[in-house]
């Protein structure tokens, strides 16, 4: 459950950062699809988790460390939001230029994902697929172990 | 003080992702660690996004009248990301399954010792 | 038949509303916020409801398995064949321009194309997901033939 709120927080976030079309799939992917996937997870296994009792220091200091160092490293970056940072300089005008008329197409997202980086998208619907065979080659497969104790099984 | 207005976006970006991190190696139980793994994705998301962000511009879709657009190419790397990342979260579930039904456990240290006994 | 009532009312009305949104972000990629990948994941969510609600065996008998197997090989497959259809035509590997009688119509052929592509791969992926997560926990559910 917190992890849909998470997720539809992070759409929020998106929206008033103007990428609305990551908002978009943010949230529908966030709150939907990744809950449900979630909660199915959950319900294949085991819902109770043992309290662990090693010690966590060793995993504080790494995180401590690897905070400050990026942290160090976003002091040389450009403010957020500014029109003059060097990621807003090279490609991203000459699309927003030429979308319209080279491509006739107003949404500048869709033609940068769909023409001019379309061998990108390509593979990455490509990984989408394989990600989904491997799921079906872990899942697909019924296996019936007699011993385990599962709720609800009537001894088939 | 301009520092922080300056660049506040990036800290919380760091911030969550420090927090995801440190589910992923700190919990021992594996479902735990994939929430992390989640968290992880999405502070890399915002942290994307926020690089592209101009201010007092509008989305990136061409109308008439505006003249400031968001950078439209962090949108474009993160929009298929999400999508990748739920297919990949849905192949280290179905491991995670996979997992408890060989292990009959969750946890990481149990998983170990079933190993070493073998 | 009466239990969860107001829950199968409720997704019976919004369901179609969804569906209809998931195909206009799909086709409205042009000109407003969408597209495929958009429009997929609504898709799935949408279905995703319909097998919550009315149980997967149901949700399977409306889309069965052997076609959003076949379905999500099948969006890739438009996406590569419009790459080689432009190749066939001439031009370079899923270089639009020479798809029409104008590159700029080429361009939007090609786009709505591929879009289309990627919005059916995306759609059927994640309820295969779900088809294969929601089956394992069965245990009289019909076990995939695939």
């Amino acid at each position: 459950m917190l992890g849909g709120l998470y997720s539809f927080v992070s759409a929020g976030l998106f929206v008033v950062m103007n990428a609305v079309d990551v908002a978009f799939t943010e949230a529908a992917v966030g709150a939907g699809i990744s809950t449900v996937l979630m909660l199915s997870t959950l319900a294949l296994t085991s819902r109770r988790s043992r309290r662990s009792f090693r010690t966590r220091a060793l995993p504080l200091l790494v995180v401590f460390i690897t905070g400050a160092t990026l942290i160090y490293g976003t002091l040389d970056m450009p403010y957020y939001g500014s029109p003059a940072a060097p990621a807003n300089h090279h490609v991203a005008p000459r699309y927003l230029r030429e979308s319209v008329p080279r491509t006739g197409v107003p949404n500048v997202v869709t033609s940068v994902l769909a023409s001019y980086r379309g061998y990108d998208t390509l593979g990455e619907t490509t990984v989408v697929f394989t990600a989904v065979v491997g799921v079906m080659v872990l899942l697909g497969v019924r296996r019936r172990r007699p011993n385990r104790p599962r709720d609800g099984e009537d001894g088939a | 003080m301009s520092t922080f207005l300056g660049l506040y976006n990036y800290w919380i970006a760091v911030l969550l992702m420090m927090g995801g991190f440190y589910v992923v190696i700190a919990e021992g139980n594996l479902v735990k660690k994939v929430v992390g793994l989640n968290i992880f994705q999405t502070s890399v998301f915002i942290l994307y996004i926020s690089m592209g962000k101009v201010h007092g511009a509008t989305a990136p879709i061409i109308a008439a009248g505006y003249h400031r657009y968001t950078n439209p190419l962090p949108s474009v790397l993160i929009l298929t990301a999400i999508v990748v990342g739920v297919a990949t979260t849905a192949v280290g579930s179905a491991l995670v399954v996979r997992i408890y039904e060989a292990y009959g456990t969750m946890e990481e240290d149990e998983i170990h010792v079933q190993d070493k006994s073998l | 038949m009466t239990e969860h009532l107001v829950l199968r009312v409720v997704a019976k009305l919004l369901l179609p509303l969804i569906l209809l949104f998931s195909l206009y972000v799909q086709f409205h990629g042009d000109f407003g916020p969408g597209g495929g990948f958009q429009a997929g994941v609504i898709f799935a969510a949408g279905f995703i409801l319909y097998a919550l609600i009315f149980g997967v065996r149901q949700g399977r008998r409306v889309l069965p398995g052997w076609l959003t197997h076949s379905l999500v090989a099948v969006g890739l497959l438009i996406y590569a064949g419009t790459g080689l259809a432009t190749m066939a035509l001439g031009g370079n590997f899923l270089d639009y321009n020479v798809l029409a009688h104008d590159p700029a119509h080429g361009q939007e052929l090609g786009i709505m194309l591929i879009e289309f592509g990627v919005g059916i791969t995306v759609s059927n992926a994640m309820i295969i997901i779900i088809y294969m997560f929601a089956g394992r926990g069965e245990h009289d559910g019909e076990p995939d033939r695939e």
